[in-house]
């Protein structure tokens, strides 16, 4: 039996947290990620779980404090948003580096200067190659179920890394929406009991973390067999995807596609904005168009090849990006990573990228219409714009 | 104790070889290698004021106070860091910080005449 219940974001993965029951979640609040640790604090407040929760004076410390209680063997959660990633900067590496496997929600929001609280993803894109598996959520629906799914995919044997799990700032955190909630026992068992390769409290065994590679030079061994485990990921993640329909009703994959196997045109976007865009998609298809939509989930490991597959019929894709990799005019980082995946590909489309939404700047269906319009006409005419656009910025 | 951990080899080893996330499955020591090597103070200890009382033991930062039948048996000099925390926290001043430079002049015109030159001979090696 499912709940059903009007949720904000942060509070559909307090209500994951709450029924996976982490051992340790180490925290420090940050808008608008700090609803999640606020309603966790009051479910530890009220024994409803037995987390121990560690107050700390900062990112770096939580994410430090989660670093030390995950090489103890524990099931370790936190979260946080701008701002506080970048504080957590080193030791996201470390986390990744030693292999462990947290889970962390990252509610987007803008880095600064200026100082912004509102939703874009340079927060979560500017830590894409810290090593950390990421899931991005179209709504508290899938922030709630990638959570849960989360934990399996980092603690499993072949992958042991830490996953981020990507929500929209105020467009999913802070907005009601519909959340099929699972029954306790079916999430209990579906994340089942941490097993840790290995753990500081072995008493019997005790191994020592984080050393010094030593001036034998085994770092970049280390680093290979990482890639691996990022590698070995997308099998888990797909495996658990599949898994989840088990006990949910919805399976999960890489991505998701919106009417796009007849699809002349197609617009790829990750996060809430794939749900502007779904609408767009129906309202261009009513006129006639051949429009479809591929919502990409995991952006860590990039889907390089499944992407390609699922794309190369089209005639032109919009790729939007919510941040900007500020590299000159190479586009945003989903963007480049499409591109650079394509550039083998014998089939391809042309890829244009609309960059929008930064700061929290706002997506309308019809922003997202004319996206469409542009890459048709760019198609038509022949002429190729400029391949990076920058949708819904006053000039 | 666990096996002592086998790393003879490990500048050979293939990237698949190592413990995942670089762990180290042993616990944390140093026991197999030199870290006294960049000591400039070396703790000297005067056995006739010692009382065995241990706070050395206790203070020492780097498990270097040497113990011997329940009695301070002098330092572990490759592992001392020479920080002098010994010697400042030693209720009977048993304990005094000399110039590692001279200590290791005065070691070696203490040492035997073949021992001499048996070091002459290892350098040149
Ligand atoms: S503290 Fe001083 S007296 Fe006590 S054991 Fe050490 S050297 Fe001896
Ligand atoms: S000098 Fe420092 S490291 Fe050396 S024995 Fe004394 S306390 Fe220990």
């Amino acid at each position: 039996m499912t709940k059903v219940a009007a949720m904000v974001g942060t509070d559909a993965i307090a209500e994951a947290m709450r029924q996976i029951n982490p051992d340790v979640v180490p925290a420090y609040p940050i808008t608008p990620q700090t609803s999640i640790v606020e309603t966790y604090a009051q479910m530890v407040a009220d024994k409803l779980v037995d987390t121990e929760m560690i107050n700390v004076e900062s990112e770096h410390s939580a994410l430090s404090a989660a670093i030390g209680a995950a090489a103890a063997g524990s099931r370790v959660m936190t979260a946080t948003s701008s701002q506080g990633l970048a504080l957590m900067w080193e030791m996201l590496y470390i986390a990744s580096g030693l292999r462990l496997p947290i889970v962390m929600t990252n509610v987007n929001r803008a880095l600064s200067a200026p100082v912004n609280i509102h939703c874009d993803h340079s927060d979560s894109m500017g830590a894409r190659d810290a090593g950390w598996i990421q899931l991005y959520s179209e709504d508290a629906q899938e922030a709630y179920d990638n959570i849960i799914q989360a934990v399996r995919i980092a603690e499993h044997p072949d992958v042991l890394l830490p996953v981020m799990v990507l929500m929209d700032g105020f467009i999913i955190s802070h907005s009601l929406g519909r959340v099929e909630l699972l029954e306790d026992q079916p999430v209990k068992n579906f994340v089942g009991t941490i097993q840790p390769p290995y753990s500081l409290l072995d008493t019997k065994n005790p191994p020592s973390f984080g050393a010094f590679d030593g001036l034998h030079g085994y770092y970049f061994e280390v680093k290979r067999a990482q890639a691996q485990g990022m590698l070995n990921a997308s099998a888990v993640i797909k495996k658990v995807g599949t898994e989840f329909a088990g006990i949910s009703g919805r399976s999960y994959d890489f991505f998701e596609t919106y009417r796009l196997e007849d699809a002349e045109y197609a617009i790829i976007a990750l996060g809430s904005a794939a749900g502007t865009a779904r609408t767009a998609v129906d309202e261009l298809r009513e006129q006639g168009e051949r429009v479809g939509l591929l919502k990409l989930r995991m952006f860590r490991p990039f889907p390089a090849q499944e992407l390609v597959d699922a794309l190369s019929h089209i005639k032109a894709a919009a790729v939007l990006d919510r941040s900007d990799t500020l590299a000159g005019s190479i586009g945003g980082p989903v963007f480049v990573e499409l591109r650079s995946a394509f550039y083998e590909a014998e089939k391809k489309p042309r890829l244009y990228n609309f960059i929008y939404g930064l700061g929290g700047r706002e997506l309308d269906i019809n922003m997202m219409k004319q996206t469409v319009e542009t890459i048709q006409t760019g198609m038509s005419d022949g002429v190729v714009q400029s391949s990076v656009a920058y949708l819904g910025v006053r000039e | 104790m666990s096996k002592s951990w086998d790393v003879s080899e490990i500048s050979k080893w293939g990237w698949s070889k190592h413990p995942v996330g670089a762990v180290i499955p042993e616990p944390a020591t140093t026991n197999r290698y030199v870290t006294g090597g960049w000591r400039s103070l070396r703790p000297i200890l005067d056995l006739e004021k010692c009382v065995h009382c241990f706070i050395c033991f206790i203070f020492c930062p780097d498990s270097s106070i040497l113990v011997e039948n329940e009695k301070m048996d002098g330092f572990k000099l490759e592992h001392c860091k020479g920080c002098g925390i010994c010697a400042q926290v030693c209720p009977k001043n048993a304990i005094h910080m000399m110039n590692e430079a001279e200590a290791l002049g005065l070691e070696q015109c203490l040492l035997p005449d073949d021992d001499k030159k048996d070091k002459k001979e290892d350098k040149s090696a």
